[in-house]
Order: structure tokens, then sequence, then C-alpha cells
């Protein structure tokens, strides 16, 4: 994969696959200490620590058509390959949070390419009571996308609507733009 | 700049063409969007066909996502199914070609032969 937030498409489909109803992505640059923290949080089924222990072999997978699942091995050396790590912390029946930290100048790290398209992904691609939460920060600036807050507006009318997934995705290129812009 | 007042405006227009959808006889595109998927470039091919839909405002058509459908080599696919018509495949499919599997496909009725399965094998 070639772009951070197809990573962050592929790995928060797990959550959807574990059940959750509350999923909040903070992707933060922090320019001094030139790092970068993607954290995936979620409020699904979890996994107990013997799955837990295993999930990052390639081997594992819950899916029963094929014996690989191979989403968390890319991320896990990719963010090992960027001198940063990856951290999954998972209580059953309570959620999974994923900790993925790169040095954001390093040679080997893809860019975060189009993250307002892997919300529009993620938005469509979800039964309906999925909340999602984009925390996007840069140093002092932050911009927020809550799709609760969304729903409040279109009181009853469907988020995979086309005309409401386009808006979704402008409205959220324009909140990372004006983040990267200031800072 | 995109505002909450337009996302109202957005809300009025749906809600005025809610019976229509519901009416009408559903034609689904379906995207594979698993890890193979998303890997070959299905993210901006499910987005192109959402653009093709709304622009053209086609009230029975859904875009849905499905996960790996055991042909990974010819990611990114896309299925169509239309009632009354037997399921048409895509393969390697690249967000240029959504307008045109909709506008010869999903509209009028017919297959782009050279972009489906049978083609390529």
């Amino acid at each position: 994969m070639n772009e951070l937030s197809l990573y962050i498409l592929d790995l928060t489909q797990n959550s959807v696959t574990a059940g959750a109803k509350n999923i909040r992505i903070t992707v933060e640059f922090d320019p001094e200490s030139d790092n970068l923290t993607i954290i995936i949080e979620d409020d699904g089924c979890g996994m107990d620590e013997a799955l837990l222990e295993r999930v990052t072999s390639p081997f594992t997978t819950t899916r029963k058509t094929r014996k690989v699942g191979l989403g968390i091995p890319m991320i896990k050396q990719l963010c090992e390959m960027c001198e940063g790590t990856f951290q999954i912390e998972s209580t059953v029946n309570v959620g999974t949070k994923l900790k993925l930290l790169f040095r954001s100048s390093h040679v080997d790290l893809p860019p975060m390419g189009d993250l307002p398209e892997t919300f529009v992904a993620l938005i469509n691609g979800t039964p309906e009571g999925i909340e999602f939460v984009l925390e996007y920060r840069k140093g002092q600036e932050v911009f927020i996308f809550d799709t609760r807050e969304i729903r409040q507006v279109l009181e009853g009318v469907m988020l995979n609507t086309p005309d409401v997934l386009m808006w979704i995705r402008e409205y959220i290129s324009e909140g990372i733009r004006e983040v990267n812009q200031v800072s | 700049m995109k505002s909450i007042a337009d996302l109202e405006k957005i809300r009025q227009k749906t809600l005025s063409q809610v019976n229509l959808r519901r009416e009408s006889e559903g034609i689904r595109v379906v995207v594979g969007m698993a890890t193979c998927g998303i890997a070959a470039g299905a993210r901006p091919v499910m987005n192109a066909f959402l653009d093709e839909v709304g622009k053209r405002n086609l009230l029975n058509v859904v875009v849905a996502q499905t996960g790996c459908i055991g042909m990974c080599r010819y990611e990114p696919i896309v299925e169509i199914t239309m009632p009354g018509q037997d399921k048409v495949t895509y393969v390697k499919v690249k967000p240029e070609m959504a307008a045109r599997i909709v506008s010869e496909h999903v509209v009028n009725g017919q297959p782009v032969a050279e972009y489906t399965i049978g083609a390529a094998e």
C-alpha cells in the first residue's frame, strides 16, 4: 500500500468487523519531536490474550475462507521500518486500541494520501449506527470531524447518500488543509 | 467552503427523493474492499462510482462494499447486479472506467464486455 490512509482504511475495517459502535481515529504530527502518531480506538468485542499474542502473525485471521491475514503484519512492518513502534492493546468486551508511531521524516514513510476518501469509504461501507471521529492534529492546530454532529443535522437522512458522502469528503479535505496551512 | 448549511440543503433535497428511491428497483454496485482490494486501488474506484452515481442522481443505485472475493490477483473487482440479469464481474478496475461502466451498463443495461472477468481470462 502506498498511502498511510489506505492502511487506516484497512485497519479500521477490523474495528467494524469487531462490532464496534464508536471508532476514533487520531492523526497527530508533532513537528518538534518529528513523530507521527496514528491511533485507532474502538469499542468492539476486543481480543483475549491468546489471540492478541498471535495477532501480528500473517497466519492469524478470524475469517474462515483463508488462513492468512495481512493487515496487521503489514502495518507493524511499516512502523518498524520507519523507526517507529507498533502497539496494540485490547480487552474482551471493552475494545481495542492500535497505536502506530513513525518518524515522520523517515524516507520509507508513505505519504498520508487521501484521508477524506478513506472516511468516505469507511462511512459508505459500514452499517448505519457506527459513529466515526477523526481528530487531525499538527502542532497546536486541530480539526475534528464527528459523524454524530453530521447525523444531527441530517435528521434521518442516511450518511451513505452520495451527496452527503461528497459533502463529507470536501469538508474533511478543507479541515485538513486548514490545519496544514496554519502550522 | 463546505458548511453545515450546505448539509441542510442536501437533507431537504434527499428527503424529497426518498420515496422515489424506495419504489424503484435496486441496482447494486459492489466494490471489493479487503486488504487485497485496497492495496490494488479499490478506494479511488469506489469513490469514482459514488461520484458518477451522485452526479447522475441515480436514485435506484447503491454503491456497496464487500470483503475479499477470493480472486485477489484480479483486484480491484466490481460486481454489478441488476434485477432480472446475471451478475457482471469487472476486474482490474480503474477509476477512469467508472464513468463508462455507469453510463453503458448501469444506465443503459449493456455490460462493458472488455472490462469483465470473461475478457480477462
